[in-house]
């Protein structure tokens, strides 16, 4: 097994496109960074208006943990786009290439070819978010310095100390890798219905947006459906930001991702190992 | 002789539309057999379904005797195959998909090995050329060489000399020839050049519309006192009356024109030819016409579907 998974990242690594993802990531980082130096004191100024007037509150705001915060939240489609390219082309990329006949035409069980291609798939997202935690934190801090972190939410706000954060965003990167996992894990499924790469990534891309509405609409007749839609537990990684942190609903939306993750990869074994391979 | 491949009743529908309906057949050890079909006649199905890459709806496939049903991952590390094209990673070298698909064989090889079969098919020099950039041909001999790096006994080959120039077909076919002779393997090859595997087939397997038409040894199969032989002449209006009168006779198959047809071993033109020229017949051509050919169409005509077995 590890033999294979090697052999599934050589493929991974060795192939252009594969950087492709974490060249986006790298440049909307930047993007957001030089934005945030050039108009960043006025986003603050606006963002703080209404705490201003009955707070002094004094220091280096625009820091380097804020900018992470702000990156990540910006982040939150495009990260699940570049998981599902990677994922979503896992089978389907074989099945295009004319690969996977030759593959299957070997000693090596169905499900194990698609337990192979979820680890890979799930150490790319790992290495996609440790890059993401280099050039959004490390970068930010390079650039904007260290402070006390302020988390602006619609009608609070929690200043949490400079000395409390960092643990903080280690715990949302990990539950991070958790979240684009389940994502990782829905695209690999679609990837093993379809014949070619692009429905697959499309479709997870769909899914995930419309499902990502239905968690955000204010309307009580989604009400009771949003706690068993994954998309509501994706974004469970804010919680670390909160004070306290609500390590009971962050602990039940992570139960939540890991059962979807579970659920998307049993089926995917399931039916793959059904499949009649026509490509 | 000991079978390696054998299949019973074996069956596969798409969508309601039957393409493999009830085949059994069995192949023995060592022989290279020439499976034979027209476009959409099951031959891929069939390979695909020796392989595990698709499902039989019914009917069972025994390699070495042992069902494949159950025994798929042990049973395949003792096969090679080409389904089709021998696709690959083309942004990978060739030395790393050689290397990638024997890992994936489930047994060590080592990279002399690897340096052999790149050997036998004649790409050493080129192994680290990426494989976007190898030809049709290269492509082909890659796959051979993935096919049969873990040395198995048996080699399921669909169409291996698609998209080959004639230089390459005739190198495939040498290999092939190697292969079986010097190596011992047994091989499935299917073709649409039945020239080819007239040439290398030492069995042959016919279907037609998901059906069995024949199987069976080709010296059985192809007799070669059952062959064409064409004689074109200068036109002599009584060429035809004196052939009539004489031994030769008895192998006359059809006249038309200046074209005589003899069915009759080749073997014998030599002395039809002496006899046309000692009757002042001009002749100015004698070709064997492919007997392969000829019994091919014979068989997969529409008006002949019935199982046949030799």
């Amino acid at each position: 097994m590890i033999q294979l998974l090697r052999i599934e990242l050589y493929k991974i690594f060795k192939r252009p496109r594969t950087y492709i993802s974490f060249g986006i990531m790298t440049a909307i980082t930047f993007v957001i960074q030089l934005a945030m130096l050039t108009d960043g004191k006025t986003f603050i100024g606006f963002a703080m208006q209404g705490i201003n007037e009955q707070f002094d509150i004094q220091g280096n705001i625009l820091n380097g943990y804020l900018v992470t915060y702000i990156i990540l939240q910006s982040l939150l489609v495009q990260i699940p786009l570049l998981v599902a390219l990677v994922a979503g082309d896992s089978l389907t990329g074989e099945a295009n290439l004319g690969t996977l006949r030759l593959l299957l035409t070997k000693p090596i069980t169905r499900p194990k070819l698609v337990l192979i291609k979820f680890f890979s798939s799930f150490i790319y997202t790992v290495l996609l978010i440790i890059w993401l935690a280099i050039v959004a934190l490390f970068f930010s801090l390079l650039l904007f310095g260290k402070g006390d972190m302020i988390n602006l939410k619609s009608e609070t706000f929690i200043m949490i100390m400079q000395n409390d954060v960092m643990w903080r965003y280690a715990a949302a990167f990990g539950y991070a890798v958790l979240a684009m996992t389940t994502i990782a894990s829905l695209a690999l499924l679609l990837s093993a219905f379809a014949d070619n790469s692009i429905g697959p990534i499309i479709s997870t891309m769909g899914i995930v947006v419309v499902l990502t509405i239905l968690s955000n609409l204010q309307i009580p007749l989604f009400n009771h459906i949003k706690p068993y839609l994954f998309t509501t537990h994706t974004i469970g990684w804010k919680g670390f930001f909160d004070e306290p942190v609500p390590y009971a609903a962050i602990a039940r939306s992570a139960m939540v991702l890991i059962l979807y993750t579970l659920g998307f990869l049993v089926t995917t074994i399931f039916y793959f190992n059904r499949k009649d391979i026509k490509s | 002789m000991e079978t390696i491949i054998e299949t019973r009743n074996l069956s596969k529908s798409f969508k309601g539309i039957k393409a493999v309906d009830g085949i059994s057949f069995a192949i023995g050890h060592g022989d290279v057999c020439g499976f034979l079909g027209q476009n959409g006649a099951g031959k891929s199905t069939i390979m695909r379904m020796l392989l595990g890459l698709i499902y039989p709806d019914s009917g069972s496939i025994f390699i070495n005797g042992t069902e494949f049903g159950n025994h798929r991952r042990y049973l395949l590390k003792n096969v090679g195959a080409i389904i089709e094209r021998p696709d690959m990673y083309g942004y990978l070298s060739g030395w790393d998909n050689l290397k990638i698909f024997a890992a994936l064989s489930d047994m060590k090889i080592p990279a002399a090995r690897l340096h052999e079969v790149l050997e036998i098919v004649g790409l050493k020099g080129r192994e680290k050329d990426k494989v976007k950039g190898y030809s049709q041909g290269m492509k082909q001999r890659l796959g051979i060489a993935i096919a049969m790096v873990h040395k198995p006994d048996l080699l399921i080959l669909d169409e291996p000399t698609n998209g080959l120039d004639p230089q390459g077909i005739a190198e495939m076919r040498a290999l092939l020839i190697s292969l079986s002779k010097d190596h011992g393997k047994t091989i499935l090859i299917s073709s649409h050049l039945l020239v080819e595997i007239e040439q290398i087939a030492t069995s042959m397997l016919i279907i037609h519309k998901g059906r069995k038409v024949v199987e069976g040894p080709v010296n059985k199969l192809l007799h070669p006192d059952d062959s064409l032989v064409e004689v074109i002449i200068r036109a002599d209006s009584s060429a035809v009356g004196r052939l009539s009168l004489s031994q030769w006779q008895k192998y006359l198959h059809s006249t038309e024109d200046t074209v005589l047809t003899f069915k009759m071993n080749p073997g014998n033109a030599p002395a039809l030819n002496k006899w046309l020229v000692g009757e002042n017949i001009d002749v100015l051509e004698i070709r064997s016409k492919h007997s392969l050919e000829e019994y091919f169409l014979s068989l997969t005509n529409d008006t002949i579907i019935k199982d046949r077995a030799i």
